[in-house]
């Protein structure tokens, strides 16, 4: 199982002492958690994409292929990558170029990005969100797996005799998870497509959680990948620890109650019960994130918000530390304790792709074509006997 | 099979004269049910016991608290609402919108609403045409042609009862009526029937990929 860390690369001000980082402090303090993520024994950085204030993350290769530099073993990703409005030929070249530096040390998370404005600065429409996500994506496979790409969609330029270089490392793409909260559409896309499912989990209620990964696993079993407990989820968790609860929340609290997205609504306590959200000791944090597994099954990648709301670069690399050092091990056995044999523990890696051979379903563009045409075709079937 | 009718009352004291004014509109709903030979189970949703869990609500984009989940649930089952508000400069109040912005849009489709206003001055009494039919319009409810409208002055007048059940017959009438969709005989059309959602809960039924894809491959 893969543990990390993602962040959302925002600049907010310390509510403590009322100062803002500058985006200089913000980008270097990304990088240090990346590397000490490394250090700690962490499998994965993931960083997010934002075009807009007050956000730094707008290049994420850049700063990717930067970390890629000074590490050895860390895994890099996102959360997200705005597949509806980047263009799909630049991420195929940016993120091939990334697989190159590293190594093959790269997946990436697509996601849609939600807030209107930034749509038409890059001409696009946020009304047409789910078509840009569904056309770039299935576009973006092709660009890395045909050498040569004839294509006409409905969003960007026709390309005739297109190249996408560099191509992959060894011929291989890198694995693919699709976030969304509520889209049900990103979950079927998920699952048609054989790739991981991630879900933010840390703003939404667990029963929520749940129902869309319960429907992600559904499809991703319908669509013939393999049974739905063996479908790849991801998850988002956020915490803050101490010694004891009573100083975890000392601390952490006035960086809750002026928080972006949640500040000055629920409480700590209220917030911590209606989503995942633990403030305490690292044994605390470890029991509820235990508890995940308990309503989306056994499951491959957890994610940690670690830096957001103005907290200073010492406190969250001691989060960091004591995240790899306190709580990932015990994470790490115990998972694997409760996880049956026939449930993948890992997501596809570059070697496992690679180990899998260049026939293996990853190097289709549609591997469920044949599998989706037969039910279709079974489906008219059945309806003519009704009739 | 009873009826169930919800109550939503955003009155905001104990006692306050929205919530008297909602109790005089239920128990003549419910004669007017009875009287045509059916049952109803009211419900009453007292938006004051619920106005934290309203502002964590938007505050936080969305995420739901179990209580309010099962009043999202409750109104989009409902046959049939009866909605009162205080008047507050001029409109309903901040609380009362709260409640029906924390709806799904399709949650009241096609839903009969009895709308009543309580007010200290009859001068507000257009309230009900200018702020509260607009809101229930945009969410596609059925509107009953007579709202209730009571200045301090109207309690325990004549003319506020005599129009109370004239709105309580209507929503009784359309409340029955639901369901029905067919005409004289002929099968109900439930293809027609508006299709209601209480948001709370994630679609199971998903638009296959190949819909989603199709026109978007970039072959086709």
């Amino acid at each position: 199982m893969q543990f990390g860390i993602f962040s959302v690369g925002d600049v907010t001000t310390d509510p403590t002492d009322g100062r803002t980082p500058s985006e200089a402090e913000r980008i270097s303090a990304m990088t240090q958690y990346a590397l000490k993520a490394e250090e700690v024994g962490l499998d994965v950085f993931a960083t997010g994409e934002h075009h807009n204030p007050p956000f730094v993350v707008s290049s994420p290769t850049t700063h990717l292929g930067f970390i890629a530099a000074q590490t050895e073993k860390l895994l890099l990703s996102t959360s997200t990558t705005l597949i509806t409005t980047n263009d799909p030929v630049k991420i195929a070249e940016d993120y091939a170029f990334l697989q190159h530096l590293s190594g093959g040390r790269v997946d990436l998370m697509m996601g849609r990005g939600n807030t209107g404005p930034v749509y038409p600065w890059f001409g696009k429409d946020i009304r047409d969100g789910i078509k840009l996500a569904v056309e770039n994506y299935h576009l973006l496979r092709k660009l890395w797996r045909e050498p040569v790409v004839n294509w006409q969609g409905q969003f960007r330029t026709p390309l005739q005799g297109y190249t996408s270089t560099p191509a992959p490392l060894d011929g291989t793409p890198p694995f693919v998870w699709h976030g969304s909260i509520r889209s049900t559409e990103i979950a079927e896309q998920a699952a048609y497509y054989g790739d991981g499912f991630f879900h933010n989990h840390i703003f939404w209620s667990k029963e929520h959680t749940e129902q869309m990964v319960t429907l992600y696993r559904r499809r991703f079993e319908h669509y013939g990948h393999g049974a739905a407990d063996q479908a790849y989820v991801g998850l988002g968790g956020q915490a803050f620890m101490a010694s004891t609860e009573a100083e975890a929340k000392r601390v952490f609290r006035p960086y809750f109650d002026n928080a972006p997205v949640y500040g000055h609504g629920p409480s700590l306590e209220d917030f911590s019960e209606m989503t995942p959200l633990t403030v305490g000791t690292p044994e605390q944090v470890i029991e509820r994130t235990l508890g995940f597994a308990d309503y989306v099954g056994d499951y491959q990648r957890q994610l940690f918000l670690m830096d957001h709301a103005g907290l200073p670069t010492s406190l969250v690399l001691e989060q960091i530390e004591m995240l790899g050092t306190e709580v990932v091990p015990v994470l790490r056995t115990e998972f694997e304790r409760r996880r049956p044999a026939h449930v993948p523990s890992d997501p596809p890696t570059h070697a496992s792709l690679v180990a899998a051979g260049p026939d293996a379903p990853h190097h289709l563009v549609e591997p469920a074509r044949a599998r989706a045409e037969e039910l279709a075709a079974q489906a008219e079937k059945d309806s003519q006997v009704t009739a | 099979m009873s009826r169930q009718i919800v109550v939503v009352t955003a009155g905001l004291t104990v006692p306050s004269s929205t919530r008297l004014l909602a109790d005089q509109l239920a128990e003549t709903t419910t004669a007017q049910v009875t009287a045509r030979g059916e049952t109803v189970d009211i419900e009453f949703i007292e938006l004051r016991e619920v106005a934290g869990e309203l502002a964590t609500f938007m505050v936080t984009g969305g995420i739901p608290t179990p209580r309010l989940t099962e009043l999202r649930e409750q109104v989009a089952a409902a046959d049939g609402l009866i909605v009162v508000t205080p008047v507050f400069n001029g409109s309903y109040s901040g609380l009362f919108k709260m409640f029906f912005d924390a709806l799904d849009k399709d949650s009241l489709a096609g839903t009969p609403v009895l709308i009543a206003a309580a007010a200290g001055s009859a001068r507000h009494s257009l309230v009900l045409d200018h702020a509260l039919r607009p809101l229930f319009a945009y969410l596609r409810a059925v509107v009953v042609p007579t709202g209730i409208f009571a200045a301090t002055e109207d309690f325990g007048s004549h003319g506020l009862s005599d129009r109370i059940t004239r709105a309580a017959a209507e929503l009784a009438t359309l409340v029955l009526s639901q369901g029905g969709y067919g005409v004289g005989g002929f099968a109900p059309d439930l293809a027609a029937r508006p299709r209601r959602t209480s948001g709370t809960q994630v679609e199971a039924d998903v638009t296959p990929f190949g819909d989603l894809l199709r026109g978007h491959s970039g072959t086709d």
